[in-house]
């Protein structure tokens, strides 16, 4: 069964068709690749799927369970979790605040208003060890705004990674990194590879073909060609779409 | 607003010392010039002032209507002492209740509402409560007020203490302050208050981390409206009566100017001091001159433009500018407070 599951997707935006008959699934373990020019929709789909936008028609699923026109935090609370091509964190708060908050185990304290939030070392190991993870251990108590371009890059995934989830969705989690930066964050997501599903949102051709089990081409609000790396390097679509140039 | 140094206590040393300080004001107040009775309404505004900047400064909700559950604290102490029993604390329990029923209602509708769309809405819900309060004579005395409400004993089975002069009910209220003061600071720093904090900084976020945002948002708005309906009970007691003027729009808005001039954005206790000196400008500036707002006026303008933080943000600058400079033997505070 897959972890992550899109069926037959439409959406409109008044007489815009943004995505039409979107079929998408992802399986536990496995990295599959989203890839596709400015304004193909891409974001628009993962906002279908973490529950922010309603499909017209279609049907989301996880783990089989049809959660199609579920608000965001339910479908968070079903383990899919994503990180944001545009940087969402929590600015006034430390890296570790940012994500001891992400975890299972504080959201379901999240109602207490009798004890301190602070402090709890259960909760902050655990939040260390996602730092660590992201290579961000040394940087636990900066505010994230006193980050670094690359570090904030780093924790976006970080606080997704601290919701445990079965499914990880990043849109685009290199956006404005330069090689070293891509670099990293292709290393942080090889190292994850295996563990949990993950769905990525990439233009960086090197990133995605390096590390993706299948990819998916998205044009005009449908898939036009989805396959493996190798195989989608030979499909005459994908050269002539000049979407980028292949090492 | 960063998470201070002693997020995680009950009691931190800046209460003991804000706690020390109050119990001595009934020695030396007279003294300089001021009268007790403005002590307890500054603590009374203070209470009103913390309640609210946990909407406004934690969860970053703009609430231009909370007069409404200041005044509907004020009338259902009264009332309750009227028609239910004349006892202090089912009177006090009647003003937070009344107030929190009256904010659970009014939160139902604005929550899922965002800034400007929020704002108006809780302006359009204090005006309909100001209205009522107004008209509905029979019940809380129209432009008159609701009078005369009793400053009730407290009593606590084994001893009970007179509340009639002004000294005593310094320091009861004192009392109620330093509560509210803990009780909302854990509550700031609680994951509740921390969630909400989240929810101001990316709403977005949050709800994608898996927080029911308007549930968040609601039960914020209702806190914060039952700390107003204590203010507003301790204000009937204090003035001896309620009167639909605290729930006009202009004693919303005096809130608002408290939280912000004292810097309820970057610092927990900044609405205090907004309370402080908004109170003892009224009182000092309004001796010398009848336009004394306007000169208020003018201070919340220099703020607003030359200093958003508030006053409590030029105490941090001021802090981290003498923390650094000794050789950076400590690492510089990270907030007041």
């Amino acid at each position: 069964m897959s972890a992550l599951e899109a069926r037959q997707v439409h959406v409109r935006f008044g007489d815009r068709v943004v995505l039409e008959e979107m079929n998408f699934s992802v399986a536990p373990g496995e990295l599959h690749g989203i890839m596709g020019p400015n304004g193909a929709g891409k974001t628009t789909f993962f906002n279908v799927l973490t529950g922010r936008v309603r499909p017209s028609r279609g049907q989301v699923l996880v783990d089989g369970k049809d959660v199609t026109g579920l608000p965001p935090h339910r479908i968070a609370a079903l383990g899919v979790a994503r990180s944001f091509q545009i940087m969402t964190l929590f600015d006034e708060f430390s890296a570790l605040e940012n994500v001891a908050l992400a975890r299972p185990a504080f959201r379901a304290q999240a109602l207490h208003g009798h004890r301190a939030a602070i402090g709890d070392a259960e909760t902050d190991a655990a939040a260390l060890s996602v730092l660590d993870e992201v290579g961000l251990g040394s940087k636990a108590q900066v505010l994230a705004r006193d980050l670094s371009y690359g570090e904030r890059r780093a924790l976006e995934i970080a606080v997704a990674l601290a919701q445990e989830p079965r499914v990880l969705c990043l849109d685009e989690p290199t956006s404005g990194l330069g090689s070293d930066g891509i670099a990293r964050i292709a290393e942080m997501v090889r190292r994850l590879k295996g563990r949990l599903a993950i769905v990525a949102i990439e233009h960086d051709m090197e990133f995605l073909f390096g590390l993706a089990d299948r990819i998916s081409v998205v044009h005009w609000g449908q898939v036009i060609a989805r396959g493996r790396p190798d195989e989608l390097k030979a499909n005459p679509w994908v050269r002539r779409s000049n979407l980028g140039r292949f090492g | 607003m960063q998470t201070p140094a002693h997020a995680g206590r009950l009691i931190t040393p800046a209460m003991v010392g804000v706690a020390l300080v109050l119990l001595t004001v009934p020695l030396w107040i007279a003294k300089v010039g001021l009268y007790q009775y403005i002590g307890v309404e500054i603590l009374i505004w203070a209470i009103y002032a913390l309640g609210f900047n946990l909407l406004l400064g934690t969860a970053g909700l703009p609430s231009f209507g909370h007069g409404a559950f200041f005044g509907i604290g004020a009338y259902a102490f009264g009332l309750t002492q009227f028609h239910v029993a004349a006892n202090l604390w089912v009177c006090l329990l009647g003003g937070i209740l009344a107030a929190s029923l009256a904010g659970a209602l009014v939160a139902g509708f604005v929550a899922r509402r965002r800034g400007i769309y929020f704002a108006f809405l809780t302006i359009a819900f204090g005006q309909v409560f100001w209205f009522i309060a107004m008209k509905a004579r029979n019940v809380t005395g129209g432009e008159d007020g609701l009078l005369p409400i009793a400053r009730l004993p407290a009593d606590f089975g084994i001893v009970s203490f007179d509340l009639t002069g002004n000294t005593a009910l310094y320091f009861f209220v004192l009392a109620l302050f330093l509560v509210t003061v803990v009780a909302l600071w854990r509550l700031t720093y609680s994951p509740f208050g921390r969630v909400l904090s989240a929810i101001r900084q990316s709403e977005l976020r949050a709800a994608h981390l898996g927080y029911q945002v308007v549930l968040f948002k609601m039960l914020a708005f209702i806190a914060s409206a039952a700390f107003a309906g204590l203010a507003g009970s301790l204000f009937a007691m204090a003035q001896g009566g309620a009167f639909p003027e605290v729930m006009a729009l202009h004693y919303s808005g005096y809130i608002v100017m408290m939280v912000l001039v004292g810097g309820g954005l970057v610092s927990f206790w900044g609405p205090v001091i907004g309370v402080v000196v908004f109170l003892l400008a009224r009182d000092l500036l309004g001796a010398v001159t009848l336009t004394w707002m306007l000169w208020f006026g003018l201070l919340f303008v220099a703020v607003i433009l030359f200093k958003p933080e508030g006053i409590a943000g030029v105490f941090q600058d001021l802090r981290r500018r003498f923390s650094r400079q000794p050789a950076q033997a400590q690492p510089a505070a990270r907030s007041t407070p």
